[in-house]
């Protein structure tokens, strides 16, 4: 399989503090792979410095071969990549359905004096995104809650409605932060389903995640950090018997690493 | 928004008639020639607003639209007293002159948020206020006064518009300018809002780290929506400068920027009209207080704090609960 995302020799400092140490790994096309690590391993800094948030301090990050590390945000979203956000982080005063049509805004052909005058390749956009974003409403279960205003869903569909909105960019790798965080067996088991569908329709997805049941359940491969280093690789039976994950999970209970 | 395609076509009619019609019809009936100077106040008040109102709808308190008005006005009164331009070429010039230092104002401050870039923006009053009263060009504390009405503006030789000087009722003309570029003004905010920029300036307003994760480029867009807000200062600018026939470093202040931004509170921040009615009350709230005499301020704001706690969404958000109502 190609690879679709490539990061190498990834350092980030903050002051004295190497928050992510020479990582280097990277994700197969099509591939659900995993960073996972106890807390403060360093894993949202390497979230941050993959989506273009954070500028690494060494290292990089290629998409398809291309460099994107250090550019704005807003660009490597242009170019692929995506995330989501850990917290519920959507238009909240937006209704759901204009949530997930605003976000198909890098897709569009019309300048902004277009949209101004209404030009026909702005009518054109608008048509396409009003039925785009209906599809992806629907592959998510949101199709009913499409006119509510976004701050009033409930926990479980805004996660999905952060998710929708990724999806609308057309992303080719999606990153998506700590998507079970805070969610119920049943909720997680929910989400589970629906990366994999989002998969299956051929999208590449990056997860940093805590909750090591959904991850093991889902992942084809992980990647392990401790104290900002990579400790591990490899597939989910592989890093349940590595010995380094087990030591840097010592002391926590054994089922956090879903044994 | 749920309203009708012909219901608002409706509306935009009766309002063009009342300001283009109603309005000169009543005063010419009833004497009260004072009121056009009222009325064009308030409608090129509710401009310099209508600026402000754009840069909170991309999620920014600004309290620096005083700067732009004074400085549009100088630009103006400049090029017409030193180098003989027609006030008619000036108007757009300000305009423009105000928008491109807006973008080179706005650049660094628009990365500021909340009571921070709140207070940049209030400083920046103070600067213009200050630089107008330092620089060598715009004749200090004297300021630039006799400044000649508008001529008339012929284009082909087709006079478009009647040298101001001539006619026998200069306030109506002034008034006329001024509600042309009202309803201008606000057609162009209408549509903006209505059209997928407003969509934009609604996602910077509401999370500008998820803008940025859909590839939106939001510092483009907030200097973009600041210009535009700093145009209709400058403009606005400009035609008090040319009504009074003067411009002083103390023609627009502090408090003239605070102004601008109670009007948006005032009339309703979600609502594109807010503006508007939010000068229309403020202004005419303001002088029938007058009577009050030294009470004036105190009834006023105490007012306007009780319309803040009651009506936290503007005047507008009113019609929006009847509705909803109904």
């Amino acid at each position: 399989m190609a690879e679709m995302l490539e990061v190498s020799g990834l350092t980030k400092r903050f002051g004295g503090l190497v928050a992510v140490n020479n990582v280097s790994f990277s994700v197969r096309e099509k591939e659900i792979l995993s960073v996972i690590g106890p807390n403060g391993a360093g894993k949202s800094t390497l979230f941050k410095l993959i989506s273009s948030f954070l500028k690494p301090t060494t290292g990089e990050v290629r998409l398809k071969g291309e460099r994107i590390s250090g550019l704005a945000p807003h660009i490597a979203a242009r170019r692929g990549v995506v995330r989501t956000f850990q917290e519920t982080t959507i238009f909240k005063n937006m209704s759901v359905r204009d949530n997930v049509i605003i976000a198909h805004h890098l897709r569009s052909k019309a300048s902004l004096f277009g949209f101004f005058l209404g030009t026909g390749a702005a009518k054109v956009d608008e048509a396409a995104f009003g039925q785009s974003a209906d599809e992806i409403l629907a592959l998510l279960g949101l199709s009913s809650l499409a006119n509510e205003t976004a701050r009033n869903l409930p926990h479980g569909h805004l996660r999905a409605l952060g998710i929708a909105i990724g999806l609308a960019t057309s992303p080719s790798i999606l990153l998506l932060d700590e998507p079970f965080a805070g969610m119920n067996h049943d909720e997680t088991m929910r989400m589970v389903e629906m990366v994999r569908r989002l998969r299956e329709r051929g999208l590449t997805i990056l997860l940093v995640e805590h909750d090591m049941p959904a991850v093991m359940k889902i992942s084809d491969r992980l990647v392990v950090l401790n104290f900002g280093q990579k400790i591990a690789e490899g597939t989910p039976s592989e890093i349940q018997a590595d010995e380094k994950v087990i030591e840097a999970y010592l002391g926590s209970e054994d089922e956090a690493i879903g044994l | 928004m749920t309203l009708s395609r012909n219901i608002k076509i409706a509306a935009v009619v009766v309002f063009l008639a009342i300001v283009f019609i109603a309005v000169p019809a009543v005063i010419s009936a009833s004497g009260r020639f004072d009121l056009y100077y009222t009325l064009t106040s308030v409608a090129l008040l509710s401009i310099a607003s209508a600026g402000v109102w754009l840069t909170f709808y991309i999620g920014r308190i600004n309290i620096g639209q005083g700067a732009y008005a004074l400085m549009g006005g100088y630009v103006s009164a400049i090029l017409v007293m030193n180098h003989g331009w027609s006030f008619w070429l000036t108007l757009p010039v300000a305009g423009l002159f105000c928008a491109a230092a807006s973008v080179l104002i706005g650049l660094p401050i628009l990365r500021l948020r909340g009571v921070y870039f709140a207070m940049v923006t209030l400083v920046l009053t103070e600067v213009a206020r200050l630089l107008a009263l330092a620089l060598p060009i715009t004749n200090g504390a004297k300021g630039i006064v006799s400044i000649p009405l508008p001529g008339a503006l012929s284009v082909f030789g087709i006079t478009l518009i009647p040298d101001f000087a001539t006619l026998q009722n200069s306030r109506l003309a002034f008034y006329l300018l001024a509600v042309t570029l009202m309803v201008a003004c606000f057609a162009v905010m209408y549509r903006l809002v209505n059209s997928r920029i407003g969509k934009l300036c609604q996602s910077l307003q509401q999370n500008e780290e998820l803008a940025s994760s859909i590839g939106v480029n939001i510092a483009y867009l907030r200097v973009i929506a600041y210009a535009v807000s700093s145009f209709f200062g400058g403009v606005s600018g400009a035609i008090f400068a040319a009504i009074s026939q003067s411009i002083y470093p103390s023609s627009f202040t502090v408090t003239d920027s605070v102004n601008f931004m109670l009007n948006c509170f005032l009339g309703g921040l979600g609502y594109v009209f807010g503006p508007m009615l939010g000068t229309l009350v403020l202004y005419f709230g303001w002088d029938l207080l007058f009577q009050t005499g030294q009470f004036q301020l105190l009834i006023y704001s105490g007012l306007m704090i009780v319309l803040m706690l009651v009506l936290p969404n503007g005047l507008l958000s009113l019609a929006e609960m009847t509705r909803k109502k109904g």
